[in-house]
């Protein structure tokens, strides 16, 4: 009887505790994803009930051209492959760098990262003055250095925008990866290093037999973070082109956006956020499979 | 023995030319990294005249602290600040508590449920907070809950919280059990260990979460855009996009928003750059 009450009330404590956690999470973001995958079955515009139309939207989302869909999937993984064959060796090459000790190793680390943390609204901003068809930095230093000739309307131009979109993203981000792959290179211990050294290799033969092996899980979170941030990618995109010019530059969450607010299709935008989620999931699962393999 | 000798100085010593390549680069790279900063500040100090003239990267030539005035007036950007602090600091109070009662439960009550418990909240780092947009804006808009603070601060206290829960278990685990056994022995129930004993050892704890969190909010874009539509209520990020529209072909004023927005990150930073770097590992190694 005792130990039934002491449960009772462990119980309740464990509740209580968990509540405002639970509550949060729960009303958020769990319930959401739920009433989501629910409505993506639905035409619905948000207000009515809507009428159920099975897997319709997800039909639609594929095949209706004028959604621009596959467009913004395309361009997604346009950013992904950037992030993760450029920005991401990039961000290991420093963070081998900053491992050998360098004077100034912290100031150099603390530069380096800075840019994670101003907002991606600035960043933005920022980049807009560059990229300015009439007075950019970008327009006038090919004028100075005598090659006008490459102007462009860079984020208005069909050509360029995407990839006006790509550099500052990939820029931004190149700290956050070289930090975390920073603190795996720091936590290989210096005997091991040594040991190697001392049997006759190489600064950059220890960084790729040694050091590189150990941060392999460290590089797979990278990659994970690379892939699954550039689905998720809008801050830039609304900023520099508003999905612009002809569409040309759509992401799934910009479309996400248009859905609700200009085309007011709210079961297709539930669409939209499904596959989002089933895309991130669906890719943090390849990559984690795709490291193991090669363990083996 | 000459080969052996040869070995001996690899060991030691890096081809210095090779080095001096290695400076050559970082430098390059550190000014790549603050050129934004220090092309912001000045822009914003500088003159339309200035700008599209010669002297487009130079330092000002005349000081106009006239920019930051009409940030501040005509841009409201003083609100905007005010508006990003209130929600920020409301966001990471409400997740920070949260999360510390969740991994007090989940960690250090032993019960049949707390590793699943831990891994349903660990989702919240994978799940994008697209996820939850379109029915979260519906049932706001039907509560007519648009246009608040809260509208903001509860999502982001809920964006927050993963990661918060994830930093806090890493600090909690290292506080030894024994003392949860003697304060029960001095007669602490399970509530009275959690506010007497372990939330005053979980302090080096909340500037870690708190650094993270602010981080999250103070720039979150996405969220603010959709939800807020009145000017009253904007976020920074919010606020200086539509300066930006209203300010189309005058820099400097903008100039003056950016740097409005971006200063308090930086003064913390450099106070506290080996805390936020830390955090940031923190939320990322175990994850």
């Amino acid at each position: 009887m005792k130990t039934n009450k002491t449960d009772f009330k462990k119980g309740i404590t464990i509740f209580l505790f968990l509540l405002p956690g639970l509550a949060l999470f729960v009303s958020i973001l769990i319930a959401p994803i739920a009433v989501s995958l629910y409505r993506s079955m639905y035409d619905w515009n948000g207000f009515s009930e809507g009428t159920f139309i099975g897997f319709n939207n997800y039909i639609e989302l594929f095949t209706n051209g004028s959604i621009k869909f596959i467009t913004a999937l395309k361009n997604s993984m346009w950013l992904a492959f950037f992030s993760v064959f450029v920005q991401l060796p990039f961000s290991l090459f420093l963070a081998l760098l900053l491992g050998r000790k360098p004077k100034k190793e912290r100031a150099f680390l603390s530069i380096f990262f800075m840019p994670v943390l101003i907002s991606t609204v600035v960043i933005g901003q920022l980049w807009l003055k560059i990229y300015n068809p009439d007075y950019g930095l970008l327009n006038r230093f090919l004028d100075a250095v005598r090659l006008g000739s490459l102007k462009h309307v860079w984020v208005g131009d069909v050509k360029t925008a995407l990839g006006s979109i790509i550099v500052p993203t990939i820029w931004q981000y190149i700290g956050y990866h070289m930090l975390l792959m920073y603190a795996g290179v720091k936590g290989v211990s210096t005997d091991l290093r040594e040991a190697a050294m001392l049997d006759g290799a190489t600064p950059w033969q220890v960084d790729r037999y040694v050091v590189i092996p150990i941060i392999k899980p460290i590089i797979r979170v990278s990659v994970i973070f690379a892939v699954t941030g550039s689905l998720k990618a809008y801050d830039f995109v609304r900023i520099l082109t508003e999905g612009g010019p002809f569409q040309s530059t759509e992401v799934p969450s910009t479309l996400l956006e248009n859905m609700l607010f200009l085309r007011n299709r709210y079961g297709m935008g539930s669409t939209i956020s499904v596959m989002l989620i089933f895309l991130c999931f669906a890719f943090a699962l390849l990559i984690t499979a795709a490291f193991r393999e090669r363990d083996v | 023995m000459i080969m052996e000798n040869s070995k001996a100085l690899t060991v030691k010593e890096t081809n210095p030319a090779v080095k001096v390549l290695m400076y050559i680069f970082l430098v390059f790279w550190a000014v790549v990294n603050l050129f934004p900063i220090y092309f912001m500040f000045t822009f914003s100090l500088k003159s339309n005249e200035e700008i599209f003239g010669q002297n487009i990267i130079g330092l000002p030539r005349e000081w106009l602290f006239k920019n930051y005035v009409s940030a501040m007036n005509t841009g409201n950007m003083g609100l905007y600040f005010v508006n990003s602090l209130i929600v920020t600091i409301s966001a990471i109070a409400i997740s920070m508590m949260a999360a510390m009662m969740a991994t007090y439960a989940i960690t250090r009550i032993s019960w049949k449920l707390n590793k699943l418990t831990n891994a349903f909240f660990m989702l919240g780092l994978t799940i994008p907070i697209q996820a939850s947009i379109v029915p979260v804006y519906v049932v706001l808009s039907k509560l007519h809950w648009l246009n608040k603070y809260s509208t903001l601060i509860v999502p982001y206290s809920a964006f927050a919280l993963s990661m918060s829960i994830l930093i806090c278990t890493g600090f909690m685990v290292e506080i030894p059990s024994a003392l949860d056994e003697a304060a029960r022995i001095d007669g602490c129930g399970l509530a009275g260990t959690f506010f007497k004993i372990i939330l005053p050892l979980m302090k080096p704890a909340v500037s870690t979460v708190g650094v993270y969190s602010y981080l999250q909010c103070w720039n979150e874009f996405m969220f603010a855009n959709v939800f807020i539509s009145d000017s009253v209520h904007r976020t920074l990020p919010v606020g200086i996009k539509a300066l930006s529209g209203q300010y189309t072909t005058e820099w400097g004023p903008i100039g003056a928003a950016l740097c409005i927005a971006t200063f308090p990150t930086l003064i913390f930073y450099l106070f506290l750059s080996g805390k936020i770097q830390e955090s940031f590992i923190a939320g990322a190694v175990k994850g």
